[in-house]
């Protein structure tokens, strides 16, 4: 028996038009009155760029431009260490043979994906204020690279399941040490996975809330804090034109990491 | 002379399983010898721990005398040629072909020079710029033999090479493969499941069956004096029927086939009893009833170049006999009475 196509049911198209609306509309919305001319958030007033330029020269420009380098460094650096460290993991997981607790550490670095955002916002600051480390810039990267790694994790893992050992043994085979097999051979291979892991935890880092906002300390603000800082005040059509700008990085950044780990999956 | 690859009593146990028992062989130098069994029964297993990607668990392997077992697969002067040829995807045909010369270190000039040379002789020299995946699967064969062999092994492994291809191009594949280890001087290795593979191109033949081997020796030997009743029936098609023996001696015995006909044999088995006689069916040919083994024909099955006789013995034996389908030969028909005629090496009793 053929199996229906799920169009064919009853309701389908109600359904998912009322799913669709409710998970974009607000963000269209957003978009559009982000170009609105007039200061009031409801009434249109006709198309114009002032909110963006206002988000670059206005009174709250200062405040943006260094939460946004925090944030920008504090993503580049957290999502190279997290795929360092993530490429590492899934070497051992998946190319150094059966070892004992090989689920357990399977589940220990899935963690993060599992557990409630707030509990690990909790427990980190608990955790920081016991050892004695002033929150800052550096609690904040440590924070972001613990729950970047499962993100980074990921991706790299799948790719190197797809890429037969026997690559690597032709490589020692022709006379190359462990480390000009790993580096002549499976990172070449293993690159799309390595890239896309990237991309994914750099994604993750730059838009954190909740965990950024219990360890980041007085002062130190990324932009999602100062965006929230700044709603708490009033929304202002500024918010909007930033929030729209960080769509656009984060829509480019997970298409990125799509067509390149399509690309590796599909060449050779 | 020493030679090239000395196995001595290898064992191999994954947990609780033994892949091999005690495997002893000597390869000599410049030797093509193929290692020959059903799926399963350790011929991967024993060619990477030649490699080096497998460790012994008991027993040693020399390579010219030198006992390897320290050494990491790069330090072996041993190269493979992997069953699905494991060509690096990302680089040309040349560089895959020049990757062992630069890993050991040989300048940029000399290794394109060489590697353009391995690429003249497997034929693809017009394929040097392009990638393995825009190749056919005889061609990545080939990129995969020039690969190994450019860095001039002492040893070449080959584990199923030809499995991936088909029957023409295996049967072309053969030649090219044998004439390049004679033009090279290379001891191959050759892995294989193929009993026609193994007799058409190896000097000796290690037959094995469940991690032991159960024979060693040229393909003449292996498929005219086997040793048992695997070797026997695994190389080529054979008639294995249970004799009565009555005296053996110096390899040769006397046998009591069921219908009470006595016939001598060349002998592995050293004892009398019971034992079991192979007889090639080619080897066997039909003459007028009352000469030699009583038989009727039963049936008569047309092959082409051959005809597959099957015949009754007296006593009730059944047997297949080959005839080549000449044009000569009279083809007997079903419910005939003949007689069969063994010829000079047709049979022979088996150890077990
Ligand atoms: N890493 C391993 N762990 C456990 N068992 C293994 C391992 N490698 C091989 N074996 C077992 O050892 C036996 C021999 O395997 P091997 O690959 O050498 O067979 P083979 O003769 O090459 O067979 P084929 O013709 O199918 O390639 C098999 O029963 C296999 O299941
Ligand atoms: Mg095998």
């Amino acid at each position: 028996m053929a199996l229906r196509s799920v169009r064919h049911y009853p309701g389908f198209f109600s359904v998912a038009l009322i799913c669709l609306i409710i998970l974009y509309a607000p963000l269209v919305v957003v978009m559009i009155y982000s170009f609105n001319a007039s200061p009031s958030l409801t009434n249109w007033g006709g198309v114009s760029l002032r909110w963006y330029f206002d988000v670059f020269t206005g009174p709250e420009a200062p405040r943006f431009k260094a939460a946004a380098w925090n944030s920008l460094t504090i993503a580049i650096l957290a999502s190279t260490i997290a795929t360092g460290i993530a490429t590492a993991a899934a070497l051992a997981m998946l190319r150094s043979g059966k070892f004992k607790g090989r689920s357990l550490t399977f589940a220990l670095i899935n963690l993060p994906l599992m557990v409630p955002e707030i509990v690990i916002a909790v427990a980190t600051l608990i955790f920081f204020t016991m050892v004695g480390i002033t929150t800052g810039y550096l609690t904040i990267l440590i924070a972001h690279i613990t729950f970047c790694i499962p993100f980074a994790y990921l991706p790299i893992a799948a790719r190197l399941q797809g890429i037969d050992g026997s690559y690597e043994a032709a490589a020692r085979d022709l006379y190359a040490t462990r480390l000009q097999s790993f580096f002549l051979v499976l990172l070449p291979l293993l690159a799309p996975g390595v890239v896309s892991g990237f991309l994914l935890a750099f994604i993750i880092s730059l838009d954190d809330f909740i965990i950024t906002n219990f360890v980041k300390g007085a002062g130190m603000e990324t932009l999602p804090t100062a965006i929230f800082g700044s709603v708490k005040q009033g929304i202002k059509p500024n918010i909007m034109a930033i929030s729209t700008l960080m769509l656009a990085v984060s829509i480019l950044f997970v298409t990125l990491s799509y067509l390149i780990n399509r690309k590796g999956r599909k060449g050779p | 002379m020493t030679n090239a690859v000395e196995i001595r009593t290898v064992t191999k146990v994954f947990g609780t399983f033994t892949a091999l028992h005690g495997v002893s062989l000597s390869i000599q130098d410049n030797e093509f010898f193929t290692l020959l069994g059903p799926s399963g029964c350790g011929k991967t297993t024993l060619l990477r721990m030649m490699a080096g990607f497998e460790e012994v668990t008991q027993g040693e392997i020399l390579l010219f005398g030198q006992n390897i077992a320290a050494l990491e697969p790069n330090q072996r002067p041993v190269n493979t040629v992997f069953q699905q040829y494991a060509l690096f995807p990302h680089m040309s045909v040349i560089d895959n072909v020049a990757f062992g010369l630069k890993m050991k270190g040989w300048p940029l000039e000399k290794r394109r020079i060489r590697a353009g040379e391995m690429l003249e002789m497997v034929h693809l020299s017009d394929f040097a710029n392009r990638a393995p995946a825009q190749l056919s699967g005889g061609q990545q064969q080939r990129v995969a033999l020039a690969r190994a062999l450019a860095p001039q092994p002492k040893v070449l492994l080959l584990d199923e090479p030809l499995s991936a291809l088909d029957l023409k191009l295996r049967q072309a594949m053969r030649m090219e493969l044998k004439q390049l280890q004679s033009e090279t001087g290379i001891t191959f290795i050759f892995v294989t499941h193929d009993q026609e593979e193994a007799l058409t191109m190896s000097n000796r033949i290690a037959v094995m069956s469940a991690g032991h081997v159960q024979q060693i020796g040229t393909p003449r030997d292996i498929y005219e004096s086997p040793n048992n009743r695997f070797v026997a029936d695994f190389i080529g098609e054979t008639n294995l029927i249970e004799v009565e023996v009555e005296a053996v001696a110096d390899g040769q015995a006397q046998v009591v086939l069921p219908g009470g006909h006595r016939i001598t044999t060349s002998s592995a088995a050293r004892d009398k009893g019971r034992h079991h006689l192979s007889i090639r069916p080619e080897r066997v040919t039909l003459g007028s009833p009352g000469v030699g083994l009583q038989a009727v024909v039963e049936q008569v099955i047309y092959l082409g170049t051959d005809l597959q006789v099957l015949v009754r013995l007296e006593g009730g034996t059944a047997m297949q006999v080959r005839l080549q389908n000449a044009a000569r030969i009279t083809v007997p028909s079903p419910g005939d009475a003949v007689g069969l005629h063994l010829e000079e090496g047709a049979a022979r009793l088996l150890s077990d």
